[in-house]
């Protein structure tokens, strides 16, 4: 891999360029080798999308569980909590003699991460939907289910997509350790040539830019999902 | 059953790297045991003053910006912008940009700006949470101002300055492990120069940096306890104000 990071470096700073050779910010080298971030932030936009997929839909499910049995929230949250606080970097050579190098070993890590962050707010969404209305539902003859799915989740909401939002944010953020797990990512291109400020600046700020859009399109999503509260603002 | 197992061989030989030095991979030198000691204190050390710069500048805003309920915007626009920074790029940043100054201090000042966002927010939303009939009451009692903070808002938003504080030094923890990526030796080193240390020292490194985040976390927990008035504890636990009222009405 090393071999490879090398080659790779000393292709990209190829031309006999002042500023490249200053490790300068220079917009010429910058729009000719743009594509050479593609894939690192393809693989970035994955791994974050995937894990807080996986993540979002356990702690749903953990959220149901103890939305049913109160008692259960005490310990799920000191075992996410665990889970959270065990540094990611840690985490991925800890599963390393157990599901090795690569895209898993990143995707568990980040989705350990994420548990905590997305089932605290699923639990403050449900602890939010006012008594009354939950009587309301059960006054019109609403079963366990139904009052679930129309009444609790919908006005759970905005605290649900604000613990999405937390957590795409922050996975953002660690997935550009992932490539010490050998998933690659942005993190990978930043490291390959650190002092190299053009380079340092595109896939910094692309992660950057990756982490904005992401949050923009959740608040865009959350928009259209609770036009009642979009109402109320009004 | 080899196979299921050896991964178990991996940790048991993890486990020895922390407590006993070897030969490096490639020979010639010791790592491993009293070798990592002072990689464990370059952590510690980067940690320690990353964090005091940071509570320095935050909490002091935080909490002057809560008492006086301005500010709430720019905030709350720090903390969403600090989130979205990855600590990678941040760290990168310094080193590309600064190349003069040494790299134990870019990343020091890095981890600091990493750590300020929690801190802040928190201290801000504990100071400007606390009840309005609070403050009343102590004004009402001439406090003034700055009494009014010291005695009544500080010890009331203890809770929440102290979750900022753990986040952040958690936080700072787990990014001081990549700082060996740009030549500060911390804990870290064992875990990205596997081809010194060998697996055992990457995933014996891994075993201390989770460690050191967990007991940072327990300890400040710990303190914080100590350190929130009795009245807070009594309403934010159930479980220790249930028994006492069951006491007080026991026939």
């Amino acid at each position: 891999v090393i071999a490879v990071l090398a080659q790779l470096e000393i292709h990209d700073r190829a031309g006999d360029n002042d500023c490249v050779a200053n490790d300068g910010i220079c917009p010429g080298w910058i729009a000719d080798n743009f594509d050479r971030y593609t894939t690192p932030l393809l693989q970035h936009l994955y791994l974050t999308i995937v894990s807080v997929a996986i993540g979002f839909a356990i702690a749903f499910g953990l959220a149901l569980l103890a939305h049913r049995r109160n008692w259960l929230i005490g310990p799920i949250v000191q075992v996410t909590g665990i889970l959270y606080t065990l540094p990611s970097v840690a985490v991925f050579f800890l599963l390393l003699p157990i599901t090795g190098r690569g895209d898993l070993t990143a995707i568990i890590a980040l989705v350990a991460y994420s548990l905590l962050i997305l089932f605290r707010n699923f639990i403050a969404g449900f602890d939010n939907v006012p008594t009354e209305t939950r009587d309301a539902g059960r006054g019109m003859g609403l079963t366990q289910n139904q009052l679930l799915w129309r009444v609790e989740l919908p006005l759970a909401l905005p605290e649900i997509m604000a613990g999405l939002r937390i957590a795409l944010t922050t996975t953002v953020g660690l997935t550009s350790l992932a490539f010490l797990a050998g998933a690659g990512g942005l993190g990978e291109a930043l490291f390959d040539d650190i002092n190299f400020r053009s380079n340092v600046l595109v896939a910094g700020g692309l992660a950057l830019l990756l982490a904005v859009v992401l949050d923009l399109a959740v608040l865009a999503a959350q928009k259209l999902l609770t036009p009642w509260t979009r109402a109320v603002g009004a | 059953m080899t196979t299921t197992l050896a991964f178990l061989g991996d940790f048991g030989d993890a486990i020895d790297y922390i407590f006993h030095a070897r030969e490096s991979q490639a020979g010639g030198s010791k790592v491993g045991g009293a070798e990592l000691l002072p990689l464990i204190g370059t952590h510690l050390k980067l940690t320690a003053i990353a964090m005091a710069i940071a509570i320095l500048i935050a909490l002091p805003i935080g909490v002057l910006l809560g008492h006086t309920g301005r500010g709430a915007f720019a905030t709350i626009s720090i903390s969403n912008t600090g989130r979205a920074i990855p600590s990678v790029a941040l760290i990168a940043f310094f080193i590309a940009f600064f190349p003069q100054t040494p790299e134990f201090w870019n990343v020091t000042v890095a981890l600091a700006l990493l750590a300020i966002p929690p801190i802040l927010t928190n201290a801000y939303v504990g100071v400007q949470q606390v009840s309005r009939e609070a403050v009343d009451a102590a004004r009402g009692m001439g406090m003034s101002g700055i009494q009014v903070m010291r005695r009544v808002e500080l010890p009331l938003a203890i809770p929440l300055i102290f979750g900022g504080i753990r986040t952040s030094t958690v936080n700072v923890i787990a990014t001081a492990t990549i700082a060996p990526l740009v030549g500060v030796l911390t804990l870290g080193d064992p875990i990205i120069s596997g081809s010194v240390h060998g697996r055992a020292g990457q995933i014996g490194a891994s075993i201390v940096v989770a460690f050191l985040a967990v007991t940072a976390e327990l300890v400040l927990a710990a303190v914080q306890r100590a350190v929130t008035p009795t009245g807070l504890k009594l309403e934010r636990d159930p479980a220790r104000f249930i028994p006492k009222r069951r006491i007080q009405t026991a026939p």
